[in-house]
């Protein structure tokens, strides 16, 4: 007895520039649902969501694609471009392909999701934010991020979780390298539950044994009142 | 930031076409790059073909027939001259790459040497991309690969000289989205040890001019570009031609983007996607983004 589920609206980028696409998103109602044709990699699509609207891009996006995202649900059935999802702030973004670089960067909240592999950078200053990438990340990845999650199902490129503060890392693959002040960390019950549940989320079926943790050694950051007079 | 498009054409079905499906990815690049633009467009010929210079001339009254009698005079061979635009492609029946253009160098300093090889010609100007493809007629051009540049100035000069590609060695050509920043030193070692002679103050000449070098040694151009890796220090997206090969290779912190996409036609890349968005059978390419520090060569580069 569900609702009946209408036709999306199509929204095609060879009839209508990007900023009408925008200002239509923008202004649609909760649980209006929408199909993005012939994306072509152009930059900008769906960014500045503030309402959980359905959106879903038929092919590749451009650059910060779903960027400032604070609660729509956009899915890219391509890849995307570099800055995916950059400040989210609530919602869900999914990518079936890869993601260029930064993805997720300064992300706020929310879940970021990417099937395949993410380029340099994924997670960037992350702000709270959770990241669950299908495949490999490329180099400083999580750099300098500083709470939410970063869940990475393949390898991850040299200098993962560089200069990190409290965002934790799962990492099934091999770590090329860790960044400076990033250790692994013992996984505990607690760990493995959240991953668990991430996981789910994400609808990646992934074992979370599988899986280790990567931290912040807290060395680098840290505030000593013995450095006082240092400053 | 600057823009690069490539294609290099794995069915000879589509060389007719090559100037119509290349045209369109390099405009697609112009808000990469608006101030001046730059194509390098690879000919099938034979190895015993006649050699091939693209020359540039600041005045647009100079006159190319009296540089051709005057070279052929000078080497003793048959020279036709073809103008187009500001540029003209001079052939040499006979003639050898390098020691024509060293005598243009020498002799003809208002003259700049653009290409030289027997396949290569290339085209540049200032201006926006899209006219500099029009006025000299790109989209109506046949060959196997071509490969091209829209700048947005960084280290050197808005000119047409400065425009990329650049090509130091015959039939060697190359673009770069970045900037070097152990070029001058580089270029003074290749002066000093290898007799390179350099016609502008760019860092990516110097990079162009280091794969001559090179290749020059023996290398081939997969072998040149990780010999690169460890010697040209910056940040930098090359796509790099030669003769019968393409080439790709990103900087090991790979901050300048690059996309690649394969199909068994044809081989595309570009700085971004939507420049190659629109070329036949895309939507079953493979489309990867070139991972940092690897190099990527097709056909016999």
């Amino acid at each position: 007895m569900g609702e009946v589920m209408t036709k999306p609206e199509a929204l095609d980028l060879d009839r209508m520039p990007v900023r009408d696409l925008n200002r239509r998103l923008q202004a649609a109602e909760p649980g209006d649902r929408f199909e993005v044709v012939n994306p072509l990699g152009r930059h900008s699509l769906a960014v500045g969501l503030t309402r959980p609207v359905e959106v879903t891009i038929r092919g590749h996006a451009g650059y910060y694609c779903a960027g400032m995202n604070d609660g729509g649900i956009v899915t890219v059935e391509g890849n995307a471009g570099t800055g995916l999802a950059e400040n989210m702030m609530a919602g869900r973004v999914e990518v079936a392909g890869d993601a260029s670089q930064s993805a997720g960067a300064s992300g706020r909240g929310g879940l970021l999701v990417i099937r395949g592999n993410a380029a340099a950078r994924c997670g960037i200053s992350l702000k709270g934010l959770d990241i669950v990438v299908g495949g490999a990340v490329g180099h400083n990845s999580g750099f300098m991020a500083q709470a939410g999650t970063l869940v990475v199902c393949g390898d991850a490129e040299p200098g993962i979780g560089d200069s990190i503060y409290e965002t934790r890392i799962y990492l099934r693959g091999t770590a090329k390298g860790l960044g400076a002040d990033c250790i692994e960390k013992e996984m505990r019950p607690e760990h493995r539950q959240h991953l668990a549940g991430l996981l789910q989320a994400a609808g990646i079926d992934a074992d979370p044994a599988d899986f280790r943790r990567y931290g912040s050694a807290r060395q680098l950051y840290r505030f000593k009142v013995a450095n006082l007079g240092s400053y | 930031m600057c823009g690069i498009a490539g294609l290099f054409l794995k069915s000879e079905d589509l060389r007719p076409r090559l100037g119509a499906l290349f045209s369109p990815m390099l405009r697609e690049m112009s808000e990469r790059g608006p101030d001046s633009a730059g194509v390098a467009v690879y000919r099938p010929a034979a190895a015993d073909a006649p050699c091939k210079l693209s020359l540039y001339a600041a005045d647009p009254a100079f006159d190319w027939e009296a540089l051709a009698s005057e070279l052929g005079a000078a080497f003793g061979l048959a020279v036709r001259v073809e103008r187009i635009a500001s540029h003209a492609v001079v052939a040499v029946e006979g003639g050898e790459p390098a020691a024509l253009r060293a005598w243009l160098l020498a002799e003809r300093p208002e003259v700049r040497v653009m290409s030289a090889g027997r396949r290569l010609e290339i085209y540049k100007e200032v201006g926006r991309p899209a006219e500099v493809l029009e006025r000299f007629a790109v989209p109506q051009m046949a060959g196997t690969h071509a490969i091209g540049h829209t700048r947005m100035a960084t280290e050197s000069a808005v000119t047409t000289e400065g425009a990329h590609p650049f090509n130091t060695g015959d039939d060697l050509c190359l673009v770069h989205n970045g900037s070097l920043s152990n070029h001058h030193q580089v270029k003074r070692r290749l002066q000093r040890t290898a007799g390179l002679r350099f016609q502008t103050e760019n860092d990516s000449e110097v990079a162009a001019g280091y794969l001559t070098w090179r290749l020059s040694e023996g290398a081939g151009i997969a072998e040149a570009l990780e010999a690169a890796l460890k010697d040209l220090d910056g940040f930098y997206t090359f796509a790099v031609g030669t003769g019968e090969g393409f080439a790709v290779l990103r900087d090991p912190i790979a901050c300048k983007p690059a996309v690649l996409a394969e199909t068994d036609e044809w081989v595309a890349m570009a700085s971004e996607f939507r420049a190659i968005a629109r070329l036949p059978g895309v939507d079953t390419a493979k489309v990867w983004e070139p991972a940092p520090g690897q190099v990527y060569s097709w056909g016999r580069a």
